[in-house]
Order: C-alpha cells, then sequence, then structure tokens
C-alpha cells in the first residue's frame, strides 16, 4: 500500500521538529530514511504509526487519509529500536497478543504463531520469555510480532543498531527477504548508510527535518544533489577541497593546482566553490595530477586507505588495491579522475 | 540473601550474632512470656507457671454478655483490612497511571497536593470526618471507616504506584497501541503486569495497617455489629468490672497471628516496596 505524507509538519511546543515534509513511499516499496542523529526520522515514524499526531498536514496510506485515525485502526507494523517486547509474555503470547486483541480464535492464533515464526526461524523459542533470548532472536521475535496481522505498512526504527556485525549481515538480507515474500510497504530508518543502501529500494536522506534527495542508492551515490548528501554516503567519506572558479576551471586556495571542468563554463570568475572527490577517484590513474604527502595509511585487507595532505593543508582519501610501496611520509604524485568530481557551490548545491 | 552466605566464607559471624542475641533477649523473652501467660497460671508474684490452662482462651467459644463474638469481629477486621486493601490499590493503580502517563493539566500540583494531604495526620480530621459520616449515614458502618482509612492512606499509594510506572518503559505502551489495544487493555495487560511485585507490596502494607488501625475504627464504628479486633481489645482493658489481665494477652496474640503469617510468607514481597525497580 502507498504511503503518502502531505506537506507532513511536526513540533512539539515551540521547536519545530519537522517542515511540510513531502514524501511518497509506492506500495510494496522499501524506502530508508537515513540522517544523522535528532534528524527527525523516529518522528516522522511515529507520525505515520498514529503515536505522534501531526501538527500539520496529511497522511495517506493507498488512497485513504489517516491523519486523524489512531494507531490501532491503522494496521502498521512497527520493530521498535529497542524491540519494545512484552518482559511478562512468552514469545508465543508476544507474537499473538496482536490477533489476541482482535478477539481471534485461540486455535487460529496458535497456527499463525506457527506460520510466522518458521518463517523467521524462532520456531523453537516459541515457550521462552524475552530476556531468555539473544539480541538476534529478540529482534526477530519483533518482527515476527510486527508482521502477524499482516499490516499494510511495516516500520522499520534502527532494528539492526543492536546487532554485532555478523547479526547484522544476516538480519539485513532476511529483513529484506521478508519484505519481498510478503510484499509490505517498508520504511527503515537508520542511520547507517551500508544498511541502507544495501537493503532498501530507495533512499530519502534526511537533514533537520527536511529530506534533502530521494534516490535509487547507486543514482544517490554517484549523483548526488547537495554536499550533504555526498558526504553522507560512501565509505571512506569523500574527500572536499575548498577553491575557486577561474576562467572555467577549479582553482585550489592557494592556486596551486587548476582543475579545468566543463560544468564551470558558465560560472563566474572568483565565485567560492567545494570540489568533492571519493577516494576511489584518486589514485594511480586518473587524468590529473597532485603532490602531496601520506599522512595516513591503514589496511583494510583487501585495499588500502591513504590520507594525502596537499601543500595547502587539505586533505585527500584515497583508496587502492593492497601495495606496500607507500610508507606514511613518503610524497606521492597521484592522479584525480577530473570527469568524478562534484563541484558544489557555496551554500552546498550541486552545481 | 545469596551474597550473604558469601560473606560469612572470610567473614564470622558467630560474635555478631551471640551480640544480637543478647540485645534482643528481653524482647523475646516478653513475646514468649505474652505466649506463656495465655496458656497458664502461675502463682501471684512467681515467673514460673505452675498449671497448663486454656480458660483464658475461652473466648474462642463463649461470647461474653454484652460483648460481639469474637468471630464476628474477626470477620469484620478481614473484612476492614481486605476492603481497605482493594480501595487503595484499584484507585491507586489507576491514579498514578493517570499522573505517570496522561497529560495531566496541573500534574506537579496535583502530585504536591496528594503529598501534602499524606502529610495530615489523621486525627486532626477525625471531628470533621464524624460529621459528615453522620450526615451521608455512614457513621457505624464498615463501609464508612473503609472509606475513609483508604481515603487517607491513598496518597502513599498514588505516588509509590506512580513512581513504578515511571520505570516502565514507553516502547512496551506504543507497541501496544501500534498493535491494536486500546490504552485500557494496554494498562491492564501490558503495563500492570510490569509492577505486579508493587502491587503486591502495597496489597500487603495496606492490609497489615488496616489490621492495626485503632482510633478511626474506634470513633466511627464502635457498634458491637461492626467492631474490629483492635477496638475489641481495647474495650477489654476499658471494661472495669471483670478486668482480665490474661484474658487481654490471649485477644492480643489472637490479633497478632495473622499478621505475623502474613509476614512469614510475604516478607520478600514487602521488601519492594523500598526497593522501587521491577524485578521479581
Ligand atoms: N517528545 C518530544 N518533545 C520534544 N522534542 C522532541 C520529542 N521527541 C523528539 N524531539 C526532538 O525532535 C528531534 C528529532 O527527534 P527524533 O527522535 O525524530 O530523531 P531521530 O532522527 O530519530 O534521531 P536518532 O537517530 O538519534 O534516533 C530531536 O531534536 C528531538 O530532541
Ligand atoms: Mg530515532
Amino acid at each position: 500500500m502507498r504511503i503518502l505524507l502531505d506537506k507532513f509538519s511536526k513540533s512539539f511546543g515551540n521547536t519545530k521538529v519537522i517542515e511540510a515534509m513531502d514524501l511518497e513511499v509506492g506500495s510494496g516499496e522499501m524506502l530508508a530514511l537515513l540522517g544523522p542523529s535528532g534528524c527527525g526520522k523516529s518522528t516522522t515514524l511515529f507520525a505515520i504509526c498514529g503515536i505522534h499526531r501531526p501538527t500539520s498536514g496529511r497522511i495517506l496510506f493507498g488512497e485513504r487519509d489517516v491523519t486523524s485515525l489512531p494507531s490501532q485502526e491503522r494496521n502498521v507494523g512497527v520493530v521498535f529500536q529497542s524491540y519494545a517486547l512484552y518482559p511478562h509474555m512468552t514469545v508465543e503470547e508476544n507474537i499473538g497478543f496482536p490477533l489476541t486483541v482482535r478477539r481471534l480464535p485461540a486455535g487460529d492464533i496458535k497456527k499463525r504463531v506457527a506460520d510466522i515464526s518458521a518463517l523467521v526461524h524462532i520456531d523453537k523459542l516459541l515457550g521462552r520469555r524475552p530476556a531468555q533470548l539473544s539480541g538476534g532472536q529478540q529482534q526477530r521475535v519483533a518482527l515476527a510480532r510486527a508482521l502477524i496481522r499482516r499490516p499494510d505498512v511495516l516500520l522499520l526504527d534502527e532494528p539492526l543498531a543492536n546487532l554485532d556485525a555478523k547479526l547484522r549481515l544476516e538480519m539485513r538480507s532476511e529483513i529484506r527477504r521478508l519484505q519481498k515474500e510478503t510484499g509490505i510497504t517498508a520504511i527503515l530508518v537508520t542511520h547507517d548508510q551500508v544498511e541502507a543502501m544495501s537493503m532498501c529500494d530507495r533512499i530519502a536522506i534526511m537533514k533537520e527535518g527536511e529530506i534533502v534527495q530521494i534516490a535509487t542508492p547507486s543514482e544517490m551515490y554517484n549523483d548526488p544533489r547537495t554536499a550533504f548528501v555526498a558526504g553522507f554516503l560512501g565509505n571512506p567519506p569523500i574527500s572536499f577541497l575548498k577553491g575557486k572558479a577561474l576562467g572555467g576551471a577549479f582553482v585550489s586556495g592557494d592556486g596551486n593546482f587548476r582543475l579545468p571542468l566543463g560544468s564551470l563554463r558558465n560560472v563566474g570568475d572568483g565565485r567560492a566553490l567545494t570540489i568533492g572527490i571519493r577516494p576511489e577517484h584518486f589514485g594511480p590513474s586518473g587524468d590529473l595530477a597532485i603532490e602531496g604527502k601520506v599522512a595516513f595509511a591503514e589496511t583494510q585487507g583487501r585495499e588500502n586507505l591513504y590520507d594525502v595532505v596537499l601543500a595547502d593543508g587539505s586533505v585527500l582519501r584515497s583508496i587502492q588495491p593492497v601495495r606496500d610501496d607507500v610508507k606514511l611520509g613518503d610524497c606521492v604524485r597521484w592522479n584525480l579522475s577530473s570527469e568524478a568530481a562534484f563541484v558544489f557551490a557555496e551554500d552546498g548545491r550541486r552545481l | 540473601m545469596a551474597d550473604k552466605t558469601e560473606t560469612s566464607v572470610n567473614f564470622s559471624s558467630v560474635p555478631v550474632m551471640l551480640l544480637l542475641t543478647l540485645v534482643s533477649l528481653p524482647l523475646v523473652l516478653m513475646y514468649a512470656y505474652l505466649f506463656i501467660d495465655t496458656i497458664t497460671n502461675s502463682e501471684a508474684g512467681s515467673l514460673i507457671p505452675n498449671e497448663l490452662t486454656l480458660e483464658h482462651w475461652r473466648f474462642l467459644w463463649e461470647t461474653r454478655p454484652g460483648k460481639a463474638s469474637i468471630w464476628l469481629v474477626t470477620l469484620n477486621t478481614f473484612i476492614f483490612a481486605g476492603g481497605i486493601t482493594a480501595v487503595i490499590l484499584i484507585v491507586s493503580s489507576m491514579a498514578g497511571y493517570v499522573l505517570s502517563r496522561l497529560n495531566v493539566p496541573a500534574r506537579g500540583l496535583l502530585l504536591a497536593g496528594v503529598m501534602v494531604l499524606h502529610a495530615f495526620p489523621s486525627v486532626t480530621l477525625i471531628i470533621s470526618i464524624f460529621i459528615v459520616l453522620q450526615y451521608v449515614g455512614l457513621y457505624n458502618s464498615l463501609i464508612g471507616v473503609i472509606l475513609v482509612k483508604a481515603a487517607i492512606d491513598m496518597p502513599l499509594g498514588i505516588w509509590l504506584m506512580k513512581g513504578f510506572y515511571d520505570t516502565v518503559p514507553w516502547e512496551i505502551e506504543m507497541a501496544g497501541l501500534v498493535d491494536g489495544a486500546s490504552r485500557f487493555t494496554v494498562w491492564r495487560r501490558l503495563v500492570l503486569p510490569q509492577i505486579k511485585p508493587a502491587i503486591m507490596a502495597l496489597g500487603l502494607f495496606s492490609f497489615l495497617t488496616g489490621w492495626s488501625e485503632f482510633i478511626l475504627p474506634q470513633v466511627l464504628a464502635p457498634g458491637s455489629q461492626v467492631q474490629v479486633l483492635s477496638v475489641y481489645l481495647a474495650s477489654l482493658i476499658a471494661d472495669d468490672n471483670n478486668f482480665d489481665f490474661a484474658t487481654f494477652k490471649a485477644v492480643g496474640v489472637f490479633y497478632v497471628v495473622p499478621v505475623l503469617i502474613l509476614y512469614v510468607f510475604f516478607q520478600k514481597h514487602l521488601m519492594n516496596i523500598y526497593g522501587g525497580g521491577t524485578k521479581g
């Protein structure tokens, strides 16, 4: 079912958290809400499931306006960041609770709990209490409880934040599999960009209560609309150089290097600019040589990571296949791929 | 409990035990004699009893003229203490929730007001309560005195419950609402079970204070049909004509036995009232 936020705003007292947000999630789509802490991701989620009432604006499920509908009538499944399992109930009672409050016959509940728990691989744990489960198992119980009444919408608030790296990887694909199998429209809140990129059809990047850009993961990575988006996606992160426009080229702050860029043809001389260069676009291959000194070197097994300090003190990151000829403190002359550089105006907008 | 036995590995408890025994000996002796005196007779001035007897316990099967039957009085006391417990539990478990979770206008003022009520000694109110009860026709009835006693003890219960509700995570309630439960179901099925230890503790506490309450029933429900044990006991001393010290003691023992039983069985729960967590 499609979700539509129409000019949705939310404030708590005098603090405006979200202002006039428009967001559409297509039916059966999984969307990631990505953004730094405190930007309003959870607030958005809580408004969609009916815990917070919007200050203004509308929320639509399909064609139905649910803005003033209480949580109970929205049929939304939510997995909370802390799982919020009911400590005094067994796993079976936890999962069955949404059906119990709908007064379904006990036999039906039992059968559906068995089905759903097999789906998330916790069918052997039904008799336990939440305190007797590991974090990953608790998370799956929470997922099963959210899915059992076949919700129209599934909301996940940082569901993987408490898991270890390996389990996180497993659960990522498991959640995606379940979402695809059931065809539910889902929103995943996270501040882990890898999670967002690997699990979701589209990503919405938020900043201070606004959606900066919505796009597919690869679009977002290759075509960021602002410096904030470019800086948020990618690991190791993009590096920025400050400078200005001069005769259709970018010139670094101290004038040491010129980067001719087609996109700068119509930009007036002297305008302050920032360019962003991803670490994979700075290395042995490329079309513009830059000299600098290696200030940081780290191996990640398959790849090496270097920080190169340029003459004006700015830093470029580089990621390359493992090599052992470059050491800390060495002077290197590596190349930029000029067409892969992003140019941003002073206010952060991409040119 | 576990860590107490552990400390004894490198710390001998014998001297402490000895000291404690010595210090509490007079108390123990007092209690022992309280009990011994009720089942024996001794020569005047002697500490050693010279005959066993059940005559002091006669009140159990003989109702004295002009007095209520002990069993009726005991039943009254149970109704009194149980009624207080029920009223306090029901009201403060709901009021505590509302104060902790819902948007109450002037919550701070309300909580402070409730606390001030608690600070009032009930004796200062007794005359006005007496008049009110007479006016509404609840004077000399168990219901009247139950309501009064419960109302006076309520502030503590409300505060206590609010404190316990504050420790229950919000997410549980949000999850319940999203799962389709009404606010009342969320409270009863999800939140209330989290504070069960507090309910147990408050219930016991209320029962015990109700059991030992004297001044309110004495003033507001003195009639022999609605008498409670504490009032009955007092009436024994007040009776100058046939004053019987040993019977007085026997009734006293009879009066404390239920309390002792409760303490023995529920001591752990009672401790919870000071623990403040959702353990257990
Ligand atoms: N009940 C509330 N009252 C007042 N302010 C609130 C309330 N809830 C959230 N806020 C504020 O709204 C802003 C957004 O909060 P929100 O919980 O949506 O952030 P978030 O994006 O989920 O962050 P995180 O990644 O840390 O979970 C924060 O600045 C927060 O302080
Ligand atoms: Mg959050």
